[in-house]
C-alpha cells in the first residue's frame, strides 16, 4: 500500500523550530560551556608542551588535537567523552517529551508523516552538535594561529575537517541511541539515565572488560606470556570487542586522521604506533581510507539505531 | 499540496463521515466493534458513553492516528488508513489532554502548527491574528503558554482549527475541566462553527451540554455504538415517551379528558389541578383544548423536553448489574 503525499513534508518545519529551541536552551548552553572549558584546558596544557617543543613538526597544529599532558587527556580525547553526552542531552526526551508535553496528537493531526517528525528532530539535534563542534574546530585553528604563529597548512585543514565530519557521525550514533530510548521509555527520566548509563558502560567500562573478556574467549598462549608478549589471537580478540563501542572506532578513527604517521589500526600494531616516529606520514587519503571502516561502522550504527526508534515510533500510540 | 477544490468538497447528500463496521481491536480484544456512523455536513454530533467506551479511540481512526483492524471508513471522502495527509489537512483536531510548547507565546504555537499545515507566511499571520481574536485569546497572543490556564488552553486548541479552517471539527472531551462560565464561552464557540456550517463531532460526559448544542447523538458502550439519534428520538425509544407537559388546570375530569389525548402514554395527578402527562409528542394544545372543552380555566402549561442525563441514566440502568462499566 502506497502511502499518498511525501514523508518528508512538513520535516523542514519541524527541522527549524526543533533547532531554535535547542540553541536556545538552557540545556544546550550548559553541555557547551561544559565541552568548551574542558577543551580549552585540553589545549591550553597542548600548546604550553607544543611552544616547549622545538623541534620542527610538519604537523604541528594536528598535534594540538592530539597531543595529551598528564593529568589531561588530549582534546581529541575529552571530545570522544563528551559528544555523546551531549548528543544524550539533545535525544533523551525527544519522543517522550512531546508524549508529556501532550503535544503529540495535536502535531501528527497536522498534514504530517511521523516520519518528518522524528527525522526533524534527529536532524536538529545533529545539526545543534554540528554547529558547536564546527564552533570548537574554529577555536582550536585559531589558537593554533596565535599562539603557536603557524599558519595551518591545507593538508592540516583538510585532516582536521575529517576530524570534524566523522566527530559528527559520531554524535549520530548516541543521538540515534538516545532519540531510540526515548521512544521506548515514557518517562524522560528513566530514558536519560539508561542513556547515560550505556555512555558510562561503554566509556568507563567496556575498555576494562574487553581485554579481560578476551581473555576468557582467547586464553594467551602461556609461552608468549614467558617471552613477554602478548597473545597476538587475544590482542586481536581484545581489540575487536573493544570496536563494538562506538568511541573506540571514533578514537581509531581520529588516530588515523589527525596522526598521519599512523600506518595500521591493525590490533596487533596499534600500541606500537601510537606516537612512533617509524617512517614518513601516510598521504591524505591513505589515511583517510585507513579512517574509513571506522566511519562506516559509526554511520552504520547511527541509521541501525535510527531504524529502530523509526518502526518503533511508526507502531506506538499517539494518545497519552 | 494543492488539490483540486471539487475534490475538497463532498455532495451535501453524501455523509462527510462514514463508517461501516469499524473495528478496532489491541490484541484480541475489540474496543471498537463493529460501528456504523454516518455524520452529516454541518452537523454536530455527539459521542457518549462511559469511560473506555471507545469514544477516543473511534476519533483516532477517523484521524489516521490509530489503525483501523477491520471495516471501512472515510472521512470527506478520503481513506484515513491510506490517505491521511488529504483527510488531516481537512479535519481540525483538539485531543482530550491538549498541549502546547511552554516556552512559545501563543502565536508562536499556532505559527508551527500553521507551517506544518503548509501556510505561507503572509496568509498564516492574518489567520493566526483572526483565530486568536475569535477565540478572544488576542490579549496573550505574545503571552508564553506556560502562564495560560486550562480555559485558555482549550480555547488557544480551538483557536488553531479556526485558524486551519477545517471542515471537520474533532473535540474530544472539550470542556472537561472548565469552569461554568469558560464551558459556556466554549459552548458558544463550538456554535460559530457550526452556524458556518463546519461539521462538528464532539465527546463529552457532560450530558446537558450535549444535549444543548448536539443535533444528534451516539451512545457509546463497550466498543458498540448502542444508541444513535436525536434526543427526543432517543427519548421515546428509552423512556417510552419524548414529551413531558405539566397542566395546571381547574375543571371537571380533567384528568380522564387529558388521557383521552392521543399520543399521551401517562397522566399522573401531582396535587389538586395539578397534572403531568407524558407523551410521544408535544401535546400542549390538545391539553389547552381539553382545558377549554370542560370549561376549566387554564393556570399553566409547560413542556420539559426529556433530558438526556435521564435518557442515559435509564438507559444504563436496565442494564444487568455491572453491564455498563463491562469495558471501564
Ligand atoms: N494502547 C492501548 N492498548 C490496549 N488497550 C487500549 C489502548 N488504548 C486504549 N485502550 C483501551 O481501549 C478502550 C477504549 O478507550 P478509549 O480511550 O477509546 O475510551 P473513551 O471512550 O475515549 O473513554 P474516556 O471517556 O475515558 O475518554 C479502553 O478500555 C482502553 O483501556
Ligand atoms: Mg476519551
Amino acid at each position: 500500500m502506497r502511502r499518498e503525499g511525501s514523508p518528508f513534508q512538513g520535516m523542514s518545519t519541524v527541522f527549524v523550530k526543533e533547532l531554535a529551541d535547542h540553541i536556545s536552551s538552557v540545556r544546550m548552553l550548559m553541555l557547551q560551556l561544559l565541552i568548551v572549558f574542558t577543551a580549552l584546558a585540553a589545549l591550553y596544557e597542548a600548546i604550553n608542551s607544543l611552544r616547549q617543543n622545538t623541534a620542527e613538526d610538519p604537523f604541528l597544529l594536528l598535534r594540538l588535537f592530539t597531543i595529551d599532558q598528564a593529568p589531561l587527556p588530549s582534546f581529541v580525547a575529552i571530545l570522544g567523552f563528551l559528544i555523546p553526552l551531549m548528543a544524550i542531552g539533545l535525544g533523551f526526551d525527544a519522543v517522550n517529551g512531546e508524549h508529556n508535553r501532550r503535544t503529540l496528537s495535536r502535531i501528527l493531526a497536522q498534514p504530517i508523516y511521523r516520519d518528518a517528525l522524528l527525522m526533524g528532530k534527529f536532524l536538529a539535534a545533529l545539526a545543534t552538535i554540528g554547529i558547536s563542534l564546527a564552533a570548537l574546530w574554529l577555536l582550536v585553528i585559531g589558537l593554533g594561529l596565535i599562539f603557536l604563529g603557524v599558519p595551518p597548512g591545507s593538508e592540516e585543514v583538510a585532516r582536521s575537517l575529517v576530524f570534524l565530519v566523522v566527530a559528527i557521525f559520531y554524535a549520530g550514533v548516541w543521538l540515534s541511541l538516545a532519540m531510540l530510548l526515548s521512544t521506548v521509555f515514557r518517562s524522560a527520566a528513566t530514558a536519560a539515565l539508561v542513556s547515560l548509563g550505556i555512555w558510562l558502560f561503554l566509556t568507563i567500562l567496556w575498555p576494562m572488560l574487553a581485554p579481560a573478556l578476551a581473555q576468557v574467549v582467547a586464553p594467551p598462549d602461556p609461552r608468549y606470556a614467558l617471552l613477554g608478549l602478548n597473545d597476538p589471537a587475544t590482542t586481536v580478540w581484545a581489540q575487536e570487542l573493544l570496536r563494538l563501542s562506538p568511541n573506540d572506532l571514533f578514537e581509531e578513527a581520529m588516530l588515523a586522521v589527525l596522526s598521519p604517521t599512523t600506518r595500521s589500526l591493525g590490533p596487533v600494531f596499534l600500541d606500537q604506533l601510537r606516537g612512533a616516529v617509524i617512517g614518513a606520514p601516510l598521504p591524505f587519503g591513505e589515511s583517510v581510507m585507513l579512517a574509513w571502516p571506522q566511519t562506516v561502522g559509526l554511520i552504520a550504527g547511527t541509521i541501525i539505531l535510527f531504524v529502530f526508534s523509526y518502526v518503533l515510533f511508526q507502531r506506538q500510540e499517539v494518545r497519552a | 499540496m494543492s488539490e483540486q477544490p471539487t475534490e475538497t468538497r463532498t455532495p451535501p447528500q453524501v455523509p462527510v463521515i462514514h463508517a461501516r463496521g469499524l473495528t478496532r481491536c489491541y490484541g484480541d480484544r475489540a474496543v471498537v466493534d463493529g460501528i456504523d456512523l454516518d455524520i452529516a455536513r454541518g452537523e454536530v454530533f455527539g459521542l457518549l458513553g462511559p469511560n473506555g467506551a471507545g469514544k477516543t479511540t473511534t476519533i483516532l481512526m477517523m484521524l489516521g492516528l490509530t489503525e483501523i483492524s477491520s471495516g471501512e471508513m472515510s472521512v470527506l471522502g478520503f481513506n484515513p488508513a491510506r490517505e491521511p495527509l488529504k483527510v488531516k489537512r481537512r479535519v481540525g483536531y483538539l485531543p482530550d489532554a491538549v498541549g502546547f510548547y511552554d516556552q512559545l507565546t501563543a502565536t508562536e504555537n499556532l505559527a508551527y502548527t500553521g507551517k506544518l499545515m503548509g501556510l505561507a507566511r503572509a496568509e498564516r499571520a492574518r489567520r493566526i491574528e483572526q483565530a486568536l481574536w475569535r477565540a478572544g485569546l488576542t490579549e496573550v497572543a505574545s503571552k508564553r503558554v506556560a502562564t495560560f490556564s486550562r480555559g485558555m488552553r482549550q480555547r488557544l486548541g480551538l483557536a488553531e482549527i479556526i485558524m486551519k479552517r477545517a471542515e471537520i471539527a474533532v473535540l474530544d472531551e472539550p470542556t472537561s475541566g472548565l469552569d461554568p462560565q469558560a464551558t459556556q464561552e466554549f459552548l458558544g464557540m463550538i456554535g460559530e462553527l457550526k452556524a458556518e456550517g463546519i461539521t462538528v463531532l464532539l465527546s463529552s460526559h457532560m450530558l446537558d451540554q450535549v444535549q444543548r448544542i448536539c443535533d444528534r447523538v451516539s451512545l457509546f458502550r463497550a466498543g458498540h455504538i448502542v444508541l444513535m439519534g436525536a434526543v427526543p428520538e432517543l427519548a421515546v425509544k428509552v423512556l417510552g415517551a419524548g414529551f413531558v407537559v405539566e397542566v395546571e388546570a381547574e375543571g371537571l375530569g380533567l384528568a380522564r379528558r387529558l388521557a383521552m389525548i392521543p399520543g399521551v402514554t401517562h397522566v399522573e395527578t401531582l396535587s389538586v389541578n395539578r397534572f403531568r402527562m407524558t407523551a410521544e409528542r408535544d401535546v400542549r394544545p390538545d391539553a389547552a383544548r381539553a382545558v377549554v372543552a370542560v370549561d376549566g380555566s387554564l393556570r399553566r402549561l409547560s413542556v420539559d423536553e426529556p433530558s438526556l442525563e435521564a435518557i442515559y441514566t435509564r438507559y444504563f440502568q436496565d442494564l444487568p448489574a455491572g453491564g455498563a462499566r463491562h469495558a471501564a
